[in-house]
């Protein structure tokens, strides 16, 4: 008998409950219900955005597939596809970081690879709080050691990403995992169950009692008792994941099978029943051939498991033997588990009886969407203006203080501990505007980033989500990529809260907006909702993955100052905007005023520029200004390249010197050319109706920025690269 | 010459290994299953990096009880070549084809990174390309490549130039800044008495192509080629090797 404190404990309400009595003509067993229950989630199910997702753009002429598979898929010519997708393991990743942050690359792999694809890249997006707390601390060294354990052992390089460090992150860590594969165009696989008779077959890890209602979890807030629920979380095993990588890489290339899903959220019942409902079909499977880490497991677990590692395969009868050939060369077994049928139900027995009967459209396709309350706050949250600064004595000490930021200094500490070189393609290490990747056996280039400043999200929800698409493919131009797809993941907090909500519906219209300018559809991605604990949510984070390509990769460009005696060249306009900055937060210790303006047209301008001038071999070196304003982005150039180059920069702008130095007005670029180029360069910027100014000079060993007569920075490049450098391994007692 | 990569599970520079060899230096190349018993004629057999069976254990130690393993170290010991870089150093120190172990890095972490080195011994076959003295920049990625060895084995290996490569910085001096993982003498590299069995940490197929970074990795693989070039495939005929290849 399913009673309320039964319906609670399955997150499901009493509305839903008399749904799926209605769907089903009875009332459903505790087995069937755990299996709605899962599905149904907000993690599975979408309920709360799935109806405002609606309103971004998914179609392009390159997309072969957009969301509502396991990944997005584009089309890259020569007969090639890129898959990839954004997904996010936030709530294990607090309770045990190591394993969420490991099974969430675990998670992501498996999602490229099934639809046939080579995962040939990660990327993360991590937000911790401040790591001067040692609770922070060890957090965030669990999610890193997680992320190397895993994506090193199994040979995916980790090219990139970025991590952010918040207050409104100490109990609400957020891990974000990008995967992109490269596949060939007529060797995709989907997460169809075709052709009545056809054998369903089990492969990978066995079935445990691990990771029991992770989804459902991650659709609730947190409590002070996170701790008991260690258990819902899962243990990786990158080993066997790249046994199984290989081996079904192996049996789809050869086309021995007809459809396959990995066990990823809600494991066999999400497989089985996706499956059948994606391809019209039903299926019946005998949970005794199951492969069991343990005796004694009832139907309820089995299902629910969602032990890593582990694919559903749909093959023909007559291939399911060369199909079993190949899993036992890579020492798997491959069982087969049921069979595809008519009639569109999932018929699960145990022991000879039924355990499980109920239509697959139901628990797949009719779960409910809620238009969920929405409201404004009343009040802007940072308030609208800025109360009076006073302008700083010494412009050098607070230089120092941002690059000693953690948000802002050198995160080669983390991606030491990554493998970005494997798989011989990585061009631009970490470090640069965004990762870049050869494409063997071409010219072409694939370029990737993450991006997304929640502090500008927090101040103005719709404003930070366009800055968002906008400063991701701002870093792609700066390499001199045009940026193809997007994928995304929506990081907010409870939503049954009606100013998150807001926020969400907010964050969504500034997202559509603005991959509408850019022509850039969006292939899928995550969201992630109950981000609050202990009554606390996140700042709403959204989170851009953008994928851009190059024809030619002898033309991309990094973002280090190449030589002595180049122009230094501003692209764009400084306006007095300080709002949601980090000199704000840091020095200030404010996150107040409205975010820096876009206006998308704009923006869109100066990167068709960026990339004709790299185009036209213009352009020696390109970075975007982002946090930290022109004067870290001077900083950031003069220490990427191998040799540190200084500068010598001088404004006449009629600014606030702070403003000037440290602002984050949006949709400028920094560039060098040879002198004997800057003619070409500015008639080209006029042409294009661009703002380009030459502001100074490279070389020297310090960097020094004058305004209007008045040095305001000077400091040896060394002194300022010493304190950026160091500012995040001294948290820590391991240095590397 | 005919080199062959080892494909152990777990394994993953296995194919960065045969690009390194096949399309950047355009030697033909196959790649060697582990539960097979057929080196395939090969004069040069290639360990890869990766993790080998996970490791789970200590690395290399399972990998070693490889079905193919045995015929490795037969080769071995009739004088074939045989490179191991990375887990393919490991699996070496566990074969008990090269002397000493591998502990966890200093800093206790995995490390990847650039690293200098040092050519230590330029009269092997697996360096004669190269210069006494010469520095080559190549990635390392590891998380156990602390190498150790006590101290007579140590006298012993110097006493016979079986040290080949050393972390250094970039000029080429041998310091405790640039040796990243804590290895003993800053040893990177190391051959056997008899010369013919090489084993690094430092990553060469990364190192193979100007685009990425660094072609300095590509001394080795011509020094091999260098050496071995010449000589008549073991068990097949050239000519038909050639024709598979083309």
């Amino acid at each position: 008998m399913i009673d309320k404190k039964t319906l609670d404990q399955h997150g499901l309400t009493e509305g839903e409950y008399g749904l799926i009595v209605g769907m089903i003509g009875r009332e459903p067993n505790l087995t069937e219900l755990g299996i709605f229950s899962v599905m149904w989630s907000e993690h599975c199910g979408y309920k709360s955005s799935r109806i405002h997702l609606k309103k971004l753009p998914t179609e392009g002429k390159r997309v072969v597939q957009g969301p509502g598979e396991n990944a997005g898929i584009l089309d890259i010519g020569d007969g090639q596809v890129i898959v990839f997708k954004i997904e996010s393991h936030n709530h294990p990743s607090y309770i045990e970081p190591y394993q969420g942050a490991a099974t969430g690359v675990g998670g992501i792999l498996r999602d490229i690879f099934t639809m046939g694809a080579r995962p040939i890249a990660v990327l993360d997006s991590l937000r911790f709080g401040p790591p001067d707390d040692p609770k922070n601390r060890s957090v965030m060294e669990g999610v890193v050691s997680g992320i190397a354990g895993y994506g090193n052992s199994i040979g995916v390089p980790t090219v990139g990403g970025e991590v952010y460090f918040n207050p409104c992150y100490n109990l609400n860590p957020l891990v974000n995992v990008f995967c992109l594969g490269l596949a060939d165009k007529d060797k995709i696989f989907y997460a169809k169950a075709e052709g009545s008779g056809n054998k369903v077959l089990y492969v990978g890890a066995k079935t445990g009692r691990d990771g029991i209602h992770g989804a459902t979890m991650a659709s609730a807030e947190f409590g002070k008792e996170t701790e008991h629920k260690r258990p819902n979380v899962q243990v990786g095993d990158p080993f066997k994941e790249k046994l199984l990588l290989e081996a079904c890489l192996e049996v789809m290339d050869r086309g021995l099978i007809v459809g396959i899903q990995d066990m990823g959220a809600a494991g066999l019942t999400c497989s089985t029943t996706e499956m059948a409902a994606k391809g019209g079909m039903g299926i019946v499977v005998d949970l005794d051939k199951v492969p069991q880490r343990e005796a004694g497991m009832t139907p309820y677990e089995i299902l629910l498991s969602e032990s890593q590692e582990r694919m559903l395969l749909v093959a023909t009868p007559e291939k399911v033997r060369a199909v079993q050939a190949v899993f036992a060369k890579w020492d798997l077994d491959a069982p087969v588990i049921g069979e595809v049928v008519e009639g569109g139900r999932a018929r699960i027995s145990l022991k000879g009886e039924v355990v499980v009967d109920i239509p697959v459209d139901a628990v797949v396709n009719l779960c409910p969407a809620y238009r969920r309350p929405s409201q404004a706050p009343a009040a802007p949250v940072g308030g609208t203006a800025l109360p009076a600064l006073l302008l700083p004595q010494d412009y050098d000490d607070v230089f120092l203080k941002l690059l000693a930021s953690p948000t802002i200094a050198d995160k080669e500490w983390v991606f030491r501990q990554y493998d970005h070189m494997v798989q011989v393609n990585t061009v631009f290490l970490p470090g640069a505007d965004a990762a870049l990747l050869r494409i063997k056996g071409s010219k072409k280039a694939l370029a990737m980033t993450l991006d997304g400043n929640s502090l500008y999200t927090q101040l103005d929800p719709k404003t930070g989500a366009k800055i968002a698409v906008a400063e991701a493919c701002r870093n792609l131009a700066c390499i001199g990529a045009r940026p193809i797809g997007v994928t995304n993941c929506l990081n907010f907090g409870n939503p049954e809260k009606p100013e998150v909500m807001w926020q969400f519906e907010q964050a969504v219209d500034g997202l559509a907006e603005a991959c509408r300018a850019f022509d850039i559809p969006v292939t899928g991605g995550n969201v992630s909702f109950y981000n609050d604990t202990e009554g606390l949510s996140i700042h709403p984070t959204p989170v851009l993955g953008i994928v851009g390509i190059l024809d030619d990769i002898r033309k991309a460009v990094s973002p280090g100052f190449k030589a002595a005696g180049d122009v230094v060249v501003l692209i764009g306009e400084n306006r007095e905007e300080l709002g949601g900055s980090e000199y704000l937060r840091v020095v200030h210790d404010l996150e107040a005023g409205a975010p820096p303006s876009i206006d998308l047209e704009r923006e869109k301008r100066h990167q068709e520029f960026c990339l004709d001038a790299i185009e036209a071999g213009l352009v020696r070196s390109a970075h975007d200004l982002s946090e930290g304003g022109l004067a870290v982005a001077l900083a950031e150039c003069a220490f990427h390249g191998r040799k540190k180059i200084g500068c010598s920069i001088a404004l006449e702008d009629s600014i606030r010197p702070d403003t000037l130095l440290f602002g984050e007005t949006q949709s400028r670029i920094l560039m060098t050319c040879r002198k004997k180029d800057l003619d070409n360069l500015r008639e080209l910027a006029r042409r294009k109706e661009v703002p380009a100014r030459a502001v100074g000079e490279t070389g020297g060993t310090e960097i020094a920025v004058e305004h209007r007569g008045r040095k305001l920075l000077r400091l040896p490049v060394e002194k300022a690269f010493q304190v950026w450098k160091d500012a995040l391994p001294n948290f820590f007692k391991v240095r590397i | 010459m005919k080199f062959g990569v080892v494909q152990f599970p777990g394994s993953n520079c296995d194919f960065d290994t045969l690009y390194a060899l096949q399309n950047v230096m355009k030697s033909p190349t196959v790649l060697l299953w582990h539960k097979d018993h057929d080196l395939q004629g090969v004069d040069c057999v290639v360990l890869p990096g990766g993790f080998s069976y996970g490791d789970y254990l200590r690395s290399g130690a399972i990998a070693r009880f490889s079905p193919l393993m045995q015929e490795v170290k037969a080769f071995a010991r009739k004088g074939g070549h045989v490179l191991g870089i990375c887990n393919g150093f490991q699996i070496l120190l566990e074969l008990g084809l090269l002397p000493g172990a591998m502990i966890r890095n200093k800093n206790l972490k995995f490390l990847c990174r650039h690293v200098h080195i040092r050519i230590e011994n330029e009269k092997t076959a697996f360096t004669r390309a190269g210069r006494k003295g010469q520095v080559l920049r190549i990635p390392i990625a590891h998380f156990d490549g602390n190498y150790y060895a006590p101290a007579r084995v140590l006298k012993d290996m110097e006493r016979h130039g079986q040290i080949v490569f050393r972390y250094c910085d970039a000029a080429g001096n041998i310091t405790e800044e640039a040796n990243v993982n804590g290895s003993l003498g800053n040893i990177a590299g190391i051959r056997n008495r008899e010369s013919n069995v090489l084993g690094l940490m430092p990553h060469p197929e990364r190192a193979a192509e100007a685009l990425l970074g660094s072609e300095d990795g590509r001394t080795i693989f011509a020094s091999l080629i260098l050496s071995l070039g010449r000589r008549k495939p073991a068990r097949r005929p050239v000519r038909r090797e050639r024709a598979r290849h083309d």
